[in-house]
Parts: structure tokens; sequence; C-alpha cells
């Protein structure tokens, strides 16, 4: 790895007694795609706004192409497009006048501009929408529009705060389609999510936080092995019987969490071990056997779901 | 790896306030320029048409009944009495206008400024910006004022036209000191605070009878406020009467554009940098 676009070590923000980010180390790499997975709270936004200059650090080092955001600030941010959790597309401007606006705010010229305009038009598929009050946008055409406004100025680091939060589920699929895209054009993406599914499509690499901490970094598949048996077998007895089965499945499985609503048992071979309780006159309500997914690796480490 | 963006954005790098200024307020004057063109022109008609209003009324209604009115300057009508303190209160309310609502909402319910901040700019573009845009709206409202004051032969010399500077100076640090203060506003309600101010300022600034109406310390404490600079301002500027007290209205509104500017910097910058 040559050096890293973001290098971060002893990363820390408070507020006040308020820990959010925990003395945190990570790098980046260039064209890398990099998620920080974690609950609401977990000090992913934190992260993101010191990263994006616009927060300041309380302690630790952090430099961005070699840059240290508390002294460059203005020429990080001119590296960076940013997709923030809430949407600020300027509400009083059509569609083709929010990007224009945003190239200007980075000095670039009308011209410069004008000929980008088509082209990030076409990538957020709002062609027939460019002389549109944003007002008038679908919460999913919003959020296309906020990416392409923050490719504007071609950004080396794209970074995106929980990109399909509040979307449906055709519009999350679009908007993973279009930030594929980018990343095969070899746009580094920053990304905070608290959907295991998001962070499995779009990452190459991630780090798994709770309160401020870093549980666990790697790739999605190797986070799967390393913390969590290839299948899962979810089983339900209705909320009364739960409880009272777990202790006669406990030696069944490799290991077992139990949620509010179900019991999730970890195997290798999640049919097997659906038979062998059959075996043993054990009938649950309902099962479902699944591939471990990042929110088993979530729950493993810290004993939560990521959405609560 | 440097792109346009970011070439541009070492220009100013090692300057003086490089973190906090990126020389470009002129884009946030031309994004309020682009809302301008397809917004409401109802709303800017009227905030023009209230001080034109109590021209009429005040100065032909109610100059019927006061005759005409002796001044240092020779023998005057009420409506050309009254016309400077207009004047300075017509840009007074162009400046509000953008620097207190248009504000707010840029702040607190669109997140504008939280876009802004995200590029390139820094806090000081966005505040100067911002108070440039409010103050040419003053500006052109006492312009237009003046146009009107002039073609009703309210004014006898060529000292009125001075009057448009001077107004400009006035809407200068009401959007100034407007902007600062809205940045420390959290809700709707506590921006009525700015009404609750305005009006009885325009009531007691004796835009519309001498101050010597008051008592001594009633006359002092009018003086202090902005207001009253702005009508002396004018009225000075509008008749051509330089001296020791012209500056120091000059100076009051020095250092009201100053102490705004300073204090709305400050605070964007705590509220989008912490």
């Amino acid at each position: 790895m040559s050096e890293p676009l973001i290098h971060a070590r002893g990363l820390t923000k408070t507020y006040g007694d308020f820990v959010a980010v925990d003395g945190i180390d990570f790098d980046v790499a260039k064209g890398e795609s990099f998620g920080f997975l974690g609950p609401n709270g977990a000090g992913k936004s934190s992260t993101m706004r010191i990263i994006g200059a616009t927060s300041v650090r309380t302690s630790g080092t952090l430099t961005i192409l070699g840059k240290d955001p508390e002294v460059n600030g203005p020429q990080i941010r001119a590296h960076l497009g940013v997709v923030p959790q809430q949407d600020n597309l300027d509400v009083e401007l059509t569609v083709s006048e929010n990007i224009f606006i945003y190239g200007r705010y980075f000095g670039l010229s009308s011209s410069f501009i004008n000929k980008k305009i088509p082209e990030l038009l076409e990538f957020a598929q709002l062609e027939e929408k460019k002389d549109v009050k944003v007002q008038a946008l679908s919460g999913g055409m919003k959020r296309r529009l906020t990416i392409a406004r923050s490719l504007v100025s071609e950004p080396d680091i794209l970074m995106l705060d929980e990109p399909t939060t509040g979307l449906d589920p055709q519009a999350r699929h679009i908007l993973w389609d279009r930030l594929f895209r980018l990343k095969e054009q070899g746009v580094t993406l920053l990304i905070t999510t608290h959907y295991m599914d998001e962070a499995e499509q779009l990452c190459d690499r991630l780090i798994v936080m709770d309160k401020g901490k870093i549980m666990a970094e790697n790739s999605p598949a190797q986070l799967i092995k390393d913390y969590s048996t290839k299948e899962v077998l979810e089983v339900r007895f209705g909320s009364d019987r739960n409880q009272e089965m777990v202790e006669v499945l406990r030696p069944l499985a490799e290991r077992i969490e139990v949620l509010p609503d179900r019991i999730l048992l970890y195997a290798e071979d999640g049919e097997q071990l659906l038979e062998s309780i059959a075996a043993k006159g054990i009938h649950p309500n309902t099962s479902l056997v699944r591939r471990s997914s990042l929110e088993d690796v979530f729950l493993r480490l810290t004993g939560r779901t990521l959405v609560e | 790896m440097t792109t346009e963006a970011v070439q541009l954005s070492e220009r100013r790098l090692g300057k003086f306030g490089d973190k906090y200024f990126a020389g470009r307020p002129q884009q946030v004057l031309l994004r309020n320029w682009i809302s301008f063109k397809s917004s409401a022109w109802i709303a800017v008609v009227s905030g023009f048409l209230e001080p034109v209003l109590y021209l009429l009324s005040f100065g032909y209604g109610i100059g019927e009944l006061v005759g005409s009115i002796a001044t240092p300057g020779g023998e005057i009508s009420y409506a050309a009495y009254i016309a400077p303190g207009l004047l300075a209160t017509s840009a007074m309310n162009g400046a509000m206008l953008d620097s207190t609502w248009n504000v707010f909402f840029k702040l607190n319910e669109s997140r504008l400024y939280n876009a802004m901040l995200a590029t390139s700019l820094g806090p000081l573009d966005v505040a100067l910006g911002e108070i440039a845009w409010a103050l040419m709206r003053g500006g052109i409202y006492a312009t237009a004022f003046t146009v009107i004051v002039a073609a009703l032969g309210l004014v006898t010399t060529w000292w009125a036209l001075l009057a448009i500077p001077a107004a400009i100076i006035v809407a200068f640090g009401f959007a100034s000191f407007g902007m600062a203060i809205t940045s420390y506003m959290k809700s709707h309600h506590q921006m009525n605070f700015f009404y609750i101010f305005l009006l009885p300022m325009f009531l007691f600034s004796g835009a519309f009878y001498p101050l010597t109406v008051f008592p001594g310390w009633g006359q002092a404490i009018i003086k202090a406020l902005p207001l009253r600079q702005g009508i002396e301002l004018v009225t000075r500027a509008m008749s051509g009467e330089f001296g020791i007290h012209i500056l120091v209205n000059i100076s009051y509104f020095m250092v009201m554009i100053c102490v705004g500017l300073f204090f709305t910097t400050k605070r964007l910058n705590a509220l989008f940098m912490k």
C-alpha cells in the first residue's frame, strides 16, 4: 500500500464529558471503499465531520492526502464530496441551479460547471427534472442530486453519511448502483451506515464501531468468517417459550443468541442443525436458515443488534 | 491529484485568515441572485412600499395640519421634514428583511450554510456574502425612495444624492448586526424579538417630530439607538452638513458593522466547525 489517503491515529472527539470518538486508528487507501458500521451514536458521523474538516478533533493525529484538517480545512474540503445524512439541498433553487452554484462555491468557472452539468444529471438520472425546484423531488431523487452535486468539484474522496436511510428498497438499489459506478471509476468512498446489507454491498473494508471505539476491522467476508459461523438458524417458539428453550438448545449449536422475538443458533450447516433439533422432538413455530451477515458479527462483538 | 477545485483552494493558503475566508463572498451573492430572480416580487415591493406610504399619508395628511417647519436651512414642508427619517427607515427595513428571517431560514431550516461550509468556502465568505446581499437590498430600497422623494419635489439641493451612500452605510450596519443576532437565535419565537424592538424604535426615533419633545434622559437613550443615528446621518448628508457630528454617526455605524461581522463569523464557525 502506498501512502494512505486518510491516516488516523488515536483520533478522539469529546463534547464536554461525552466521548463521541474514543482514540481510533485507521487508514484508507486510494480507490478503496471504506465503511464505518455501527448503531446510531457509535461515533461514525463525528468521525466523518472531523475528516470533512467541519469539526475539530480533541486529540490524536489525522492527515488527509498528507494535510492536517486543522491547518488546511478549506484545502481538504476542496478534495472532498460530502453527502450528509440530512439533505441540505438549496430548496429555493432548481436541480441544475443546485449543481451550478455548488460548483461556484468551490470557485469553479461557469464554463467548467456548465460542461459538467449534463453529465451529472445523467448520472443522477435527473435529466428530465433539471428545471424543477428541489422541493418537488422524491427522497431518492434528492439523495441522487446531493451525490451529483458533490461530484461537481471532481472530488478524490466521496463521503456518504447514511446514504440510504429513509429510502424505499427500489430507491436504495438505484443509489447503490450509482455508487458502484463511482467505485469502478476509482473514486475513494467513505460510507457510514447502520445497514449491514449496505456495508456488505458497498464496502471493500470496514470498521465496526460501538460507543466511539473500533470493535473490529476487515473486509465484510473476513469479518463474518472471523466472528461468526457460516450459517445461522433462526427459530421462534413464541415470546413465552423462547426463554425456556434456550437451555435445551444451547448444547446443540456452536453459539446461541437470544433476541426478544427469536433465538439465533450458529452452525456451519443450518439445515443439519434444524434436523438434529427435530430429532430431539423440538418443533419451533417457525424456522429459517440463512448465511451469517455483518449483523451477526455486530451481535457477537457487542451483544446488541444494529437497528434497535 | 490536483483538481481545479484544489488548485483554487490553495490560492489564499498562507494569507491572513485563510481558514475563515476563501475570497469568494460573491458566490454567496450569486446564489441569492439566482434565488431572487424566481422569488415572489410582492414581498420585495411590500418592504419598499411601507416608508413610501408613511411619506404620503403623514407627509401630506398630517402635513396639512402642521404646515411648514422652520429649520436652520429655512422653511420646509412637513413631507420634506420627515423624508430623511423615512429614508433611513427604508434602508433599515431592506437590510433587516434579509439578514433576519431569510438568514434564520437558511441557518435552521434549509441548512444552506451547512452545504456552503462543506465546500472550500469559509464562514467569513458566507457572512460577508449574506450581509452584502442584505445591504444591497437596503441600498436599492433607499435609492428608489430617494427617486420618489425627488420626484415629489421634496429635495432642493444636489446634496440629496448623498442620501444614497448614507443609506447604504445605515443598511450595512443593520445587516451586519441583524445577521449576528439572528445567528444566535434558536426559534421563531425568539425572532419576534426584532419586531418588539424595531417598531418602537421607528416610532420614537424622531422621524416624525423633533426629539426635543422628550426629556433629556429620553433623548439620550434614543440617540444611542441605531435608527436615530441613521436618521441623523441621512439628514446631515442630505443637507450637506459635514462636521464632527456626521463623523460620530459614521463611526457609530463602522463599529456596528465590525462588531456584527466579528460575531457572525465567530458564531458560524462555532455552529459549523465544532
